[in-house]
């Protein structure tokens, strides 16, 4: 029994978020077909079929696929579940939460959200309450439709072999919807998802202006910049550096939290990664219990110096 | 136009939920309840709508037990116009919800819908793109800002890499995001009044609607803690320990 992965793509590249999707259906198959959906976007099945563990790529392309529009993706997919597919699986990024559960409702099965383990080829390990309560799930239904949290799986890696690429037939367009504009947050550095260390900033900051300081020990460290919900509610920084529960769910080596207190909800996106450090002024504030190094001092006091202790 | 608003009764937000000792659940007695923030959210959105004058009736909906009851209230008191409760006392599963809502909205025939994206106690974003389509309806998930315009909705969505803006053709379901308002509070002669408005109860075992349960838990567990690390005196102590204890940087 086969696992359908559908692929996330800006229809030029391909998304890493697929990586960690591959490692986990190992787990549950060795018969890996990746849907490759989107409009002129070959060069993205051709990376795909590279990717080591794949076994088949399935390429459907249409103008209306273009901006991966559930209401047009969703039916595209419940037509390839007839080929002895048991798992159908998309990372839990805002693309796969979006698409999949209209996916499960279409085929009247349940979807099992954002798993961080496979206990078995029914059973799987999910977080819900913010994080805090591990939830082992068992499902009855025939295809189960799953959702994979991205930093609890290893990616897989790019091999030197290629898997098959099949054109497939295209679903027509419902029309429901339609793509108006995107405004993408241009960077040069990493990736949050992926970055191997993060560098949040929070309430504590004040403002957009000294929201810079962050930005500059981020660049010392060739790090990405995270942000509290209060840190984007405030106008700091743009929502897509949001960490935590709503935001993004990050595990990097080092994760520095500057000026952020630790609520609840902001330490379920960040309390996996592997050394966490705080900076904040109140030696009470509660991510000091989740911090491995923690530094109680004025931030605007520390910053500077941190930033000529890093350029040394 | 009218608007529907499903709402969740959840654990309150700042509450730190313990797991039983058996590993059965997690210890709900005596556990502060209120309704879920992102569907205080949704119905902030639709009585700005009613007040724009685009809408002219919010209908708050809610699927569960009797205590659900203080959900409705609570939305009726921000001002929506009545309310329908759901009745069951099976903790139902959002797939099952999302049929018992396409049930309600069979019979209410609303323009729009609006509901938060997530409960903040199962955490599983999926009710509102299963109703969705459910009902063969455009979604428009993880709102941070609505648009009404002729018949259509323009939808700006908090996505990975930044902001997306759909349209949408009515009727719809949108999810809200944190960022789409900042909902009122509510004022004693509100809450006085809403004592006065309707709630109407349906119970779930007359519509004829499977919900049974896809999905069994079989253990729940608190994650591991993190052991308490330790507090740095300097600047120059942390980078060294970084350096060459953690070895990370």
């Amino acid at each position: 029994m086969g696992v359908l992965i559908i692929a996330e793509h800006n229809n030029q590249t391909l998304s890493a978020s697929i990586l960690p999707v591959v490692t986990a259906a190992k787990q549950l198959s060795n018969k890996i077909t990746v849907l490759v959906a989107g409009h002129d976007c070959v060069a993205v099945a051709d990376a795909v079929s590279r990717v080591e563990g794949v076994t088949q790529v399935s390429l459907a392309q249409a103008e209306y696929f273009q901006h991966h529009l559930a209401e047009e993706l969703a039916p595209l997919i419940i037509k390839q579940v007839e080929d002895d597919i048991e798992y159908l699986m998309a990372p839990s990024s805002t693309f796969g939460k979006n698409l999949m559960p209209r996916v499960a409702a279409l085929l009247d099965v349940a979807q099992i959200s954002d798993i961080i383990n496979i206990k078995s080829a029914d059973t799987f390990v999910r977080t819900t309450y913010a994080g805090n309560v591990l939830a082992t799930i068992q499902t009855q239904d025939p295809i189960k439709v799953i959702t994979v949290r991205a930093s609890a799986f290893e990616p897989a890696s790019h091999g030197d072999k290629q898997s098959k690429i099949a054109s497939i037939t295209v679903t027509p367009k419902t029309g429901l919807s339609t793509f108006h504009a995107r405004e993408v947050t241009k960077s040069k550095r990493p990736d949050l998802n992926t970055a191997r260390v993060v560098v949040s900033g929070g309430r504590g900051l004040g403002n957009a202006e000294n929201f810079k300081l962050i930005e500059e020990i981020a660049d010392k460290l060739g790090a990405a910049i995270g942000a509290s919900r209060a840190a984007v509610d405030g106008g700091y920084i743009s929502n897509d550096h949001q960490v935590g529960q709503t935001g993004k769910v990050v595990a990097p080596e080092l994760y520095i939290a500057i000026g952020i207190s630790g609520a609840i909800q902001h330490l379920a996106g960040m309390k996996d990664s592997k050394v966490i450090v705080a900076i904040n002024k109140d030696p009470e504030a509660p991510i000091f219990e989740s911090a491995d190094y923690g530094l109680v001092a004025d931030l605007f006091d520390v910053l500077p110096k941190l930033c000529v202790a890093l350029g040394k | 136009m009218k608007v529907l608003v499903a709402v969740k009764r959840t654990v309150d937000a700042n509450i730190h939920v313990r797991v039983k000792q058996d590993g059965s659940g997690v210890e709900d007695a005596n556990i502060k309840m209120g309704i879920n923030p992102f569907c205080e959210i949704a119905i902030e959105e639709a009585l700005r709508l009613k007040e724009a004058n685009m809408a002219n009736e919010v209908v708050v909906v809610s699927v569960g037990s009797k205590v659900c009851e203080d959900v409705l209230r609570h939305g009726l008191a921000m001002g929506a116009d009545r309310g329908i409760l759901m009745e069951t006392d099976q903790p139902l599963q959002p797939l099952s919800i999302a049929k018992v809502l396409s049930s309600v909205i069979h019979t209410e025939s609303p323009d729009l819908v609006i509901m938060g994206k997530q409960s903040i106690d199962g955490d599983n974003n999926q009710t509102g793109q299963m109703l969705s389509a459910l009902l063969g309806w455009p979604q428009g998930t993880f709102a941070s800002k609505l648009d009404l315009q002729n018949n259509q909705i323009f939808v700006t969505r908090e996505v990975d890499d930044g902001l997306e803006t759909l349209a949408l053709s009515l009727p719809a379901v949108v999810t809200t995001d944190l960022r789409l308002n900042q909902p009122r509070y509510l004022s004693l002669p509100n809450i006085m009044n809403a004592r006065k408005k309707t709630i109407n109860v349906l119970n779930v075992d007359d519509l004829n609607i499977d919900i049974k349960s896809r999905l069994r838990t079989l253990e729940v567990h608190e994650p591991p803690k993190r052991s308490g690390g330790v507090k740095l005196n300097s600047v120059e102590e942390l980078v060294d320990k970084l350096r060459n204890e953690a070895r990370v940087i």
